[in-house]
Protein backbone atom coordinates (compact mmCIF):
# COMPACT_ATOMS: atom_id res chain seq x y z
CA UNK A 1 0.00 0.00 0.00
CA UNK A 2 1.14 3.47 -1.06
CA UNK A 3 1.37 5.84 2.04
CA UNK A 4 1.35 9.66 1.44
CA UNK A 5 0.34 13.01 1.70
CA UNK A 6 -3.50 13.21 0.75
CA UNK A 7 -3.14 17.55 1.54
CA UNK A 8 -1.35 19.67 3.49
CA UNK A 9 -1.76 23.33 5.27
CA UNK A 10 0.49 25.98 6.24
CA UNK A 11 -0.05 29.22 8.68
CA UNK A 12 2.80 31.94 9.65
CA UNK A 13 1.47 34.70 11.79
CA UNK A 14 1.67 38.01 9.87
CA UNK A 15 4.22 40.00 12.66
CA UNK A 16 7.49 40.51 12.13
CA UNK A 17 10.75 42.07 13.98
CA UNK A 18 14.04 42.36 12.57
CA UNK A 19 17.53 41.44 14.46
CA UNK A 20 19.11 44.95 14.52
CA UNK A 21 15.66 45.98 16.68
CA UNK A 22 16.25 43.35 19.42
CA UNK A 23 19.92 44.01 19.30
CA UNK A 24 18.82 47.98 19.75
CA UNK A 25 17.63 47.03 22.86
CA UNK A 26 20.37 44.73 24.53
CA UNK A 27 23.08 46.70 23.53
CA UNK A 28 24.46 44.38 20.72
CA UNK A 29 25.34 44.62 16.77
CA UNK A 30 21.84 43.19 15.39
CA UNK A 31 22.37 43.29 12.16
CA UNK A 32 25.82 41.67 12.72
CA UNK A 33 23.88 39.25 14.47
CA UNK A 34 21.21 38.47 11.58
CA UNK A 35 23.81 38.29 9.49
CA UNK A 36 26.22 35.72 11.12
CA UNK A 37 22.62 33.08 11.57
CA UNK A 38 21.19 34.32 8.45
CA UNK A 39 17.98 35.69 10.01
CA UNK A 40 16.77 38.91 8.38
CA UNK A 41 13.54 38.73 10.33
CA UNK A 42 11.04 36.63 12.38
CA UNK A 43 7.62 36.03 12.77
CA UNK A 44 5.76 37.06 16.40
CA UNK A 45 2.69 35.32 16.90
CA UNK A 46 -0.33 38.36 18.03
CA UNK A 47 -1.69 37.90 21.62
CA UNK A 48 -4.44 35.80 20.77
CA UNK A 49 -2.79 33.74 19.15
CA UNK A 50 -0.78 30.09 20.75
CA UNK A 51 0.00 26.92 19.15
CA UNK A 52 -3.74 25.98 18.98
CA UNK A 53 -4.65 28.61 16.94
CA UNK A 54 -1.72 28.62 14.37
CA UNK A 55 -2.82 24.58 14.27
CA UNK A 56 -6.31 24.86 13.74
CA UNK A 57 -5.44 27.59 10.95
CA UNK A 58 -2.60 25.17 9.50
CA UNK A 59 -5.61 21.98 9.71
CA UNK A 60 -8.18 24.23 8.18
CA UNK A 61 -6.50 25.37 4.76
CA UNK A 62 -5.21 21.48 4.93
CA UNK A 63 -9.11 20.68 4.47
CA UNK A 64 -10.27 23.70 2.58
CA UNK A 65 -7.94 21.75 -0.06
CA UNK A 66 -9.78 18.48 -0.05
CA UNK A 67 -13.06 19.47 0.14
CA UNK A 68 -13.74 15.75 -0.95
CA UNK A 69 -12.43 14.10 2.52
CA UNK A 70 -15.33 14.32 5.25
CA UNK A 71 -12.89 14.87 8.16
CA UNK A 72 -15.12 12.13 10.16
CA UNK A 73 -12.63 9.80 8.40
CA UNK A 74 -9.79 11.18 10.22
CA UNK A 75 -8.93 8.51 12.69
CA UNK A 76 -5.71 10.44 14.25
CA UNK A 77 -4.53 13.57 15.21
CA UNK A 78 -1.40 14.14 16.30
CA UNK A 79 0.21 18.27 17.33
CA UNK A 80 3.84 18.20 17.63
CA UNK A 81 4.74 21.53 19.76
CA UNK A 82 7.18 22.17 22.01
CA UNK A 83 4.88 25.22 23.04
CA UNK A 84 1.63 23.70 23.73
CA UNK A 85 -0.67 26.38 25.50
CA UNK A 86 -1.35 23.91 28.00
CA UNK A 87 1.10 21.52 30.41
CA UNK A 88 -1.99 19.03 30.58
CA UNK A 89 -4.79 19.20 28.35
CA UNK A 90 -3.68 18.13 24.37
CA UNK A 91 -3.76 21.05 22.01
CA UNK A 92 -5.09 18.19 19.45
CA UNK A 93 -8.77 17.68 20.85
CA UNK A 94 -9.17 21.30 20.14
CA UNK A 95 -7.78 21.24 17.08
CA UNK A 96 -9.25 18.20 15.92
CA UNK A 97 -12.76 20.13 16.95
CA UNK A 98 -12.09 22.88 14.68
CA UNK A 99 -12.20 20.63 11.83
CA UNK A 100 -15.40 18.75 12.94
CA UNK A 101 -12.74 15.19 13.20
CA UNK A 102 -14.26 14.55 16.83
CA UNK A 103 -14.97 11.97 18.25
CA UNK A 104 -14.58 8.48 16.70
CA UNK A 105 -10.78 9.03 16.67
CA UNK A 106 -7.59 9.23 18.48
CA UNK A 107 -5.52 12.52 19.52
CA UNK A 108 -2.43 13.36 20.99
CA UNK A 109 0.34 15.93 21.53
CA UNK A 110 3.87 15.59 21.14
CA UNK A 111 7.01 16.69 22.00
CA UNK A 112 10.37 16.15 20.31
CA UNK A 113 12.25 19.87 20.42
CA UNK A 114 12.19 20.99 16.48
CA UNK A 115 11.04 17.32 14.96
CA UNK A 116 7.84 16.81 16.74
CA UNK A 117 5.88 17.54 13.85
CA UNK A 118 7.90 15.26 11.39
CA UNK A 119 7.78 12.43 14.50
CA UNK A 120 3.70 12.67 14.05
CA UNK A 121 4.01 12.34 10.16
CA UNK A 122 5.76 8.84 10.61
CA UNK A 123 3.09 7.79 13.73
CA UNK A 124 0.38 8.67 10.84
CA UNK A 125 2.03 7.08 8.17
CA UNK A 126 2.18 3.46 10.69
CA UNK A 127 -1.28 3.94 11.64
CA UNK A 128 -2.75 4.49 8.01
CA UNK A 129 0.36 1.49 6.38
CA UNK A 130 -1.55 -0.78 9.16
CA UNK A 131 -5.15 -0.15 7.93
CA UNK A 132 -5.61 1.06 11.67
CA UNK A 133 -7.18 4.65 10.39
CA UNK A 134 -8.58 5.78 7.42
CA UNK A 135 -6.25 9.75 7.31
CA UNK A 136 -4.09 10.43 9.82
CA UNK A 137 -3.28 14.38 10.92
CA UNK A 138 0.02 15.70 12.15
CA UNK A 139 0.88 18.90 12.88
CA UNK A 140 3.67 20.44 13.37
CA UNK A 141 3.46 23.93 15.14
CA UNK A 142 5.24 26.47 17.38
CA UNK A 143 5.45 29.97 19.27
CA UNK A 144 8.89 28.83 20.51
CA UNK A 145 10.16 30.76 23.56
CA UNK A 146 14.16 32.67 23.41
CA UNK A 147 15.54 34.20 26.49
CA UNK A 148 15.62 37.81 26.97
CA UNK A 149 18.71 38.86 25.19
CA UNK A 150 19.83 35.23 24.88
CA UNK A 151 21.05 34.21 20.86
CA UNK A 152 17.68 32.37 20.38
CA UNK A 153 15.68 35.53 20.87
CA UNK A 154 17.22 36.66 17.39
CA UNK A 155 15.41 33.29 16.05
CA UNK A 156 12.61 31.98 17.85
CA UNK A 157 9.32 32.71 15.85
CA UNK A 158 6.00 31.14 15.30
CA UNK A 159 4.52 28.91 12.73
CA UNK A 160 2.89 25.97 11.71
CA UNK A 161 1.93 23.25 8.79
CA UNK A 162 -0.58 20.27 8.40
CA UNK A 163 -0.41 17.32 6.50
CA UNK A 164 -3.29 14.75 6.14
CA UNK A 165 -1.61 11.34 5.95
CA UNK A 166 -3.52 8.24 3.72
CA UNK A 167 -3.17 6.34 0.68
CA UNK A 168 -6.09 7.69 -1.16
CA UNK A 169 -5.44 10.01 -3.76
CA UNK A 170 -2.05 11.11 -1.99
CA UNK A 171 -0.33 13.62 -4.09
CA UNK A 172 3.43 12.98 -2.95
CA UNK A 173 4.03 9.81 -2.01
CA UNK A 174 6.64 8.93 1.03
CA UNK A 175 8.81 6.48 0.17
CA UNK A 176 10.55 5.89 3.05
CA UNK A 177 10.85 7.31 6.09
CA UNK A 178 14.00 6.11 8.55
CA UNK A 179 15.50 8.09 11.95
CA UNK A 180 19.02 8.59 14.18
CA UNK A 181 18.35 9.16 17.06
CA UNK A 182 20.92 9.35 20.32
CA UNK A 183 20.59 10.58 24.10
CA UNK A 184 22.42 14.69 23.44
CA UNK A 185 21.76 17.23 25.67
CA UNK A 186 22.27 20.06 23.14
CA UNK A 187 18.83 22.42 24.12
CA UNK A 188 16.18 21.98 27.17
CA UNK A 189 13.71 23.44 29.12
CA UNK A 190 12.71 21.92 32.55
CA UNK A 191 9.21 21.59 33.73
CA UNK A 192 7.33 24.92 34.37
CA UNK A 193 10.51 27.07 33.30
CA UNK A 194 9.50 29.93 30.88
CA UNK A 195 12.17 29.68 28.48
CA UNK A 196 14.80 27.14 26.97
CA UNK A 197 18.63 26.54 28.00
CA UNK A 198 21.10 25.78 25.33
CA UNK A 199 24.44 24.13 25.15
CA UNK A 200 26.06 27.00 22.53
CA UNK A 201 28.40 25.78 20.39
CA UNK A 202 27.81 21.98 21.33
CA UNK A 203 24.28 22.62 19.58
CA UNK A 204 26.29 22.33 16.39
CA UNK A 205 28.90 19.31 15.55
CA UNK A 206 27.94 16.79 18.00
CA UNK A 207 23.92 17.70 17.55
CA UNK A 208 22.43 19.24 14.81
CA UNK A 209 25.17 18.17 11.87
CA UNK A 210 25.91 14.58 13.13
CA UNK A 211 22.33 13.55 13.70
CA UNK A 212 21.11 15.18 10.12
CA UNK A 213 24.11 13.75 8.43
CA UNK A 214 23.63 10.14 9.84
CA UNK A 215 19.74 10.21 9.01
CA UNK A 216 20.58 11.75 5.25
CA UNK A 217 23.06 9.74 4.95
CA UNK A 218 21.72 6.32 5.64
CA UNK A 219 18.21 7.44 3.60
CA UNK A 220 20.27 8.00 0.69
CA UNK A 221 22.11 3.99 1.38
CA UNK A 222 18.67 2.95 1.74
CA UNK A 223 17.21 4.00 -1.44
CA UNK A 224 20.27 4.20 -3.54
CA UNK A 225 20.43 7.73 -4.25
CA UNK A 226 22.32 10.32 -4.78
CA UNK A 227 21.88 14.47 -4.02
CA UNK A 228 21.59 15.23 -7.39
CA UNK A 229 18.52 12.39 -7.95
CA UNK A 230 16.27 15.30 -5.55
CA UNK A 231 14.75 18.34 -7.12
CA UNK A 232 14.58 19.78 -3.63
CA UNK A 233 15.69 19.15 -0.41
CA UNK A 234 14.63 20.54 2.93
CA UNK A 235 16.71 20.53 6.00
CA UNK A 236 15.60 21.36 9.77
CA UNK A 237 16.50 25.53 9.86
CA UNK A 238 17.33 26.92 13.82
CA UNK A 239 18.71 29.55 11.77
CA UNK A 240 19.95 30.07 7.60
CA UNK A 241 23.00 28.75 8.36
CA UNK A 242 23.13 25.27 9.48
CA UNK A 243 20.86 24.14 6.83
CA UNK A 244 22.71 25.55 4.51
CA UNK A 245 26.23 24.50 5.94
CA UNK A 246 24.75 20.88 5.87
CA UNK A 247 23.10 20.38 2.53
CA UNK A 248 26.85 21.49 1.13
CA UNK A 249 28.56 18.59 3.50
CA UNK A 250 26.07 16.15 1.83
CA UNK A 251 26.79 17.44 -1.60
CA UNK A 252 22.59 19.40 -2.01
CA UNK A 253 23.03 22.77 -3.76
CA UNK A 254 21.76 26.03 -3.08
CA UNK A 255 19.16 25.98 -5.85
CA UNK A 256 17.78 22.45 -4.43
CA UNK A 257 17.52 23.80 -0.56
CA UNK A 258 16.17 27.58 -1.84
CA UNK A 259 12.31 27.03 -2.07
CA UNK A 260 12.02 25.16 1.08
CA UNK A 261 14.68 27.68 3.09
CA UNK A 262 11.96 29.93 5.06
CA UNK A 263 14.16 30.50 8.06
CA UNK A 264 15.79 33.49 7.36
CA UNK A 265 12.65 35.69 6.15
CA UNK A 266 10.27 34.38 9.47
CA UNK A 267 12.72 32.76 12.27
CA UNK A 268 13.30 29.52 13.56
CA UNK A 269 8.99 28.07 13.60
CA UNK A 270 10.75 25.09 15.51
CA UNK A 271 8.59 22.00 15.01
CA UNK A 272 6.86 24.27 12.21
CA UNK A 273 10.40 24.47 10.59
CA UNK A 274 10.65 21.58 8.42
CA UNK A 275 6.45 21.35 7.47
CA UNK A 276 6.66 24.75 6.45
CA UNK A 277 9.57 24.07 4.26
CA UNK A 278 7.88 20.83 2.73
CA UNK A 279 4.70 22.95 2.09
CA UNK A 280 6.57 25.98 0.17
CA UNK A 281 8.08 22.96 -1.78
CA UNK A 282 4.60 21.32 -2.26
CA UNK A 283 3.46 24.50 -3.28
CA UNK A 284 5.19 24.36 -6.41
CA UNK A 285 6.27 20.86 -7.01
CA UNK A 286 5.21 19.39 -9.78
CA UNK A 287 4.06 15.63 -11.01
CA UNK A 288 7.88 13.14 -10.95
CA UNK A 289 9.47 15.77 -8.01
CA UNK A 290 11.57 13.89 -6.05
CA UNK A 291 11.98 15.70 -2.68
CA UNK A 292 14.60 14.87 0.15
CA UNK A 293 13.40 15.85 4.02
CA UNK A 294 15.08 15.49 7.36
CA UNK A 295 14.13 17.21 10.58
CA UNK A 296 16.15 17.74 13.58
CA UNK A 297 14.79 17.92 17.28
CA UNK A 298 17.43 18.37 20.12
CA UNK A 299 17.85 15.75 22.73
CA UNK A 300 18.07 14.29 19.42
CA UNK A 301 17.09 13.03 16.98
CA UNK A 302 16.22 13.32 13.17
CA UNK A 303 13.96 12.21 10.64
CA UNK A 304 14.58 11.72 6.98
CA UNK A 305 11.69 10.94 4.74
CA UNK A 306 12.39 10.50 1.12
CA UNK A 307 9.23 11.60 -1.30
CA UNK A 308 7.57 11.74 -4.66
CA UNK A 309 5.37 14.27 -6.32
CA UNK A 310 2.71 12.04 -7.86
CA UNK A 311 0.22 13.08 -11.07
CA UNK A 312 -2.92 13.34 -8.27
CA UNK A 313 -1.07 17.22 -7.26
CA UNK A 314 -2.57 17.98 -11.04
CA UNK A 315 -5.96 18.04 -9.97
CA UNK A 316 -5.55 18.78 -6.12
CA UNK A 317 -7.30 22.14 -5.32
CA UNK A 318 -4.07 24.40 -3.76
CA UNK A 319 -5.61 27.23 -4.11
CA UNK A 320 -8.08 26.77 -2.24
CA UNK A 321 -5.78 27.74 0.45
CA UNK A 322 -3.08 30.38 0.82
CA UNK A 323 0.39 29.25 0.00
CA UNK A 324 3.44 29.88 1.95
CA UNK A 325 4.79 32.87 -0.09
CA UNK A 326 1.47 34.31 0.12
CA UNK A 327 1.23 33.90 3.75
CA UNK A 328 4.85 35.63 3.67
CA UNK A 329 3.77 38.19 1.89
CA UNK A 330 1.87 40.42 3.80
CA UNK A 331 3.35 41.03 7.18
CA UNK A 332 3.60 44.04 9.69
CA UNK A 333 6.89 44.68 10.82
CA UNK A 334 6.13 45.57 14.93
CA UNK A 335 9.31 47.23 17.22
CA UNK A 336 10.71 45.37 20.97
CA UNK A 337 8.11 47.18 22.90
CA UNK A 338 5.25 46.09 20.89
CA UNK A 339 6.84 42.24 20.76
CA UNK A 340 7.75 42.58 24.53
CA UNK A 341 4.09 43.10 25.11
CA UNK A 342 2.54 40.50 22.56
CA UNK A 343 4.83 37.92 24.19
CA UNK A 344 3.94 38.56 27.87
CA UNK A 345 6.96 39.74 28.50
CA UNK A 346 5.38 43.02 30.49
CA UNK A 347 3.88 42.26 33.25
CA UNK A 348 0.18 43.06 33.57
CA UNK A 349 -1.97 44.40 36.81
CA UNK A 350 -4.23 40.84 37.49
CA UNK A 351 -7.79 41.06 35.97
CA UNK A 352 -8.92 38.61 38.73
CA UNK B 1 -13.85 32.59 36.56
CA UNK B 2 -16.12 31.50 33.85
CA UNK B 3 -18.08 28.46 34.02
CA UNK B 4 -16.39 25.85 32.50
CA UNK B 5 -19.65 23.87 31.71
CA UNK B 6 -20.85 26.67 29.89
CA UNK B 7 -17.94 27.59 27.83
CA UNK B 8 -18.02 23.94 26.37
CA UNK B 9 -20.99 23.70 25.69
CA UNK B 10 -20.52 26.72 23.44
CA UNK B 11 -17.61 24.93 21.52
CA UNK B 12 -19.76 24.36 18.11
CA UNK B 13 -20.22 27.76 17.82
CA UNK B 14 -17.72 29.41 18.76
CA UNK B 15 -15.05 27.03 17.03
CA UNK B 16 -17.12 26.25 14.18
CA UNK B 17 -20.04 28.79 13.59
CA UNK B 18 -22.80 25.91 14.22
CA UNK B 19 -26.09 27.89 14.57
CA UNK B 20 -29.31 26.05 14.37
CA UNK B 21 -32.06 26.24 11.70
CA UNK B 22 -36.32 25.92 12.34
CA UNK B 23 -37.16 22.84 10.00
CA UNK B 24 -40.40 24.19 10.12
CA UNK B 25 -39.83 27.81 8.74
CA UNK B 26 -36.37 27.65 7.75
CA UNK B 27 -35.06 30.04 9.85
CA UNK B 28 -31.31 30.48 10.97
CA UNK B 29 -30.41 31.24 14.40
CA UNK B 30 -26.77 32.08 15.78
CA UNK B 31 -25.76 31.52 18.58
CA UNK B 32 -28.07 28.32 18.34
CA UNK B 33 -31.45 28.10 19.55
CA UNK B 34 -33.64 24.91 21.08
CA UNK B 35 -36.48 26.98 19.84
CA UNK B 36 -38.04 28.87 17.03
CA UNK B 37 -39.49 32.61 18.19
CA UNK B 38 -41.70 32.28 15.02
CA UNK B 39 -42.75 28.94 14.87
CA UNK B 40 -42.80 27.77 18.76
CA UNK B 41 -43.62 24.65 20.46
CA UNK B 42 -44.38 23.70 16.44
CA UNK B 43 -40.34 23.72 16.39
CA UNK B 44 -39.39 22.12 19.95
CA UNK B 45 -36.95 19.30 19.93
CA UNK B 46 -36.63 19.71 16.15
CA UNK B 47 -34.21 22.55 15.68
CA UNK B 48 -31.53 20.94 13.80
CA UNK B 49 -27.22 22.19 13.74
CA UNK B 50 -26.35 24.18 10.94
CA UNK B 51 -23.44 25.18 9.91
CA UNK B 52 -22.63 29.02 9.09
CA UNK B 53 -20.09 30.11 5.92
CA UNK B 54 -17.36 31.33 7.38
CA UNK B 55 -16.71 33.60 5.22
CA UNK B 56 -18.86 37.00 4.72
CA UNK B 57 -18.44 40.71 4.05
CA UNK B 58 -18.06 43.80 6.56
CA UNK B 59 -21.71 45.22 6.84
CA UNK B 60 -20.93 47.88 9.77
CA UNK B 61 -17.97 48.23 12.43
CA UNK B 62 -17.00 50.22 15.27
CA UNK B 63 -13.40 51.11 16.64
CA UNK B 64 -12.57 49.88 19.92
CA UNK B 65 -10.73 52.64 22.08
CA UNK B 66 -11.30 51.26 25.37
CA UNK B 67 -11.26 47.53 25.39
CA UNK B 68 -11.50 45.28 28.20
CA UNK B 69 -8.52 43.57 30.09
CA UNK B 70 -8.04 40.37 27.57
CA UNK B 71 -8.33 42.46 24.39
CA UNK B 72 -6.34 45.43 25.77
CA UNK B 73 -2.92 44.60 23.92
CA UNK B 74 -4.75 44.55 20.62
CA UNK B 75 -6.54 48.10 20.84
CA UNK B 76 -7.30 49.81 18.76
CA UNK B 77 -9.36 47.60 16.88
CA UNK B 78 -12.40 46.83 15.35
CA UNK B 79 -15.48 45.19 16.21
CA UNK B 80 -17.77 44.00 12.99
CA UNK B 81 -21.28 42.69 12.18
CA UNK B 82 -20.37 40.58 9.32
CA UNK B 83 -22.91 39.46 6.93
CA UNK B 84 -22.10 35.83 5.94
CA UNK B 85 -22.28 34.47 2.65
CA UNK B 86 -25.66 32.82 3.63
CA UNK B 87 -26.67 35.95 5.20
CA UNK B 88 -26.40 35.11 8.75
CA UNK B 89 -25.57 38.17 10.82
CA UNK B 90 -22.51 38.04 13.38
CA UNK B 91 -20.86 40.27 15.52
CA UNK B 92 -17.31 39.90 16.28
CA UNK B 93 -13.75 41.25 16.57
CA UNK B 94 -12.07 41.82 13.18
CA UNK B 95 -8.13 41.27 13.69
CA UNK B 96 -4.86 41.30 11.21
CA UNK B 97 -6.26 44.39 9.83
CA UNK B 98 -5.37 48.15 10.81
CA UNK B 99 -8.56 49.76 11.93
CA UNK B 100 -8.01 52.48 9.13
CA UNK B 101 -8.02 49.94 6.84
CA UNK B 102 -11.80 48.64 7.83
CA UNK B 103 -14.42 49.50 5.54
CA UNK B 104 -17.89 48.60 4.75
CA UNK B 105 -18.39 45.59 1.92
CA UNK B 106 -14.75 44.48 2.92
CA UNK B 107 -14.43 40.35 2.42
CA UNK B 108 -13.71 38.33 5.93
CA UNK B 109 -13.15 35.29 7.43
CA UNK B 110 -13.54 33.43 10.29
CA UNK B 111 -10.44 32.29 11.96
CA UNK B 112 -10.47 30.05 15.64
CA UNK B 113 -8.35 32.69 17.81
CA UNK B 114 -8.24 32.97 21.97
CA UNK B 115 -10.93 34.65 23.38
CA UNK B 116 -10.26 35.17 26.73
CA UNK B 117 -8.43 33.12 29.79
CA UNK B 118 -9.28 32.23 33.17
CA UNK B 119 -6.33 33.77 34.52
CA UNK B 120 -2.99 31.74 34.26
CA UNK B 121 -3.82 28.77 35.67
CA UNK B 122 -7.88 28.51 34.30
CA UNK B 123 -8.89 27.48 30.78
CA UNK B 124 -8.17 28.92 27.62
CA UNK B 125 -11.37 29.97 25.70
CA UNK B 126 -11.06 29.78 21.84
CA UNK B 127 -13.03 31.21 19.60
CA UNK B 128 -13.97 33.01 16.10
CA UNK B 129 -12.32 36.03 15.31
CA UNK B 130 -12.82 37.11 11.68
CA UNK B 131 -9.86 38.36 9.89
CA UNK B 132 -9.10 40.27 5.95
CA UNK B 133 -10.28 37.23 3.44
CA UNK B 134 -7.18 38.38 0.90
Amino acid sequence: MDVGIVSYGAYIPRYRIKPEEIGRVWGVDGKAMGKGLFINQKSVPSPDEDVVTIAAEAARNMMARVPDVDPKDIGAVYVGSESHPYAVKPTATIVAESICATPNMTAADMEFACKAGTAGIQVCMGLVGSGMVRYGVAIGADTSQGAPGDALEYSASAGGAAYLIGSENIIAKINKTLSFTTDTPDFWRREGMPYPKHGGRFTGEPAYFRHVTSAAKMMMEAMGTKPEDYKYAIFHQPNGKFPTRVAAQLGFTNEQIAQGLLTPEIGNTYSGAVPLGLASVLDVAEPGDRIFVTSYGSGAGSDAFDITVTDNIKDYRRENAPTVAQRMAKTVVIDYARYAMFKDKIVMPSSE
Amino acid sequence: MSSVAKEWREIPGRYNLEGSKCPCCGKVYFPKRNMCPVCRRESIGKMEPYSISRKGEVYTFSIIHDAPDFTTKLKPYAVAMVKTTDGIMISAQLVDVDPADVRIGMPVRAVLRKIKTDGPDGVIHYGYKFVPDE
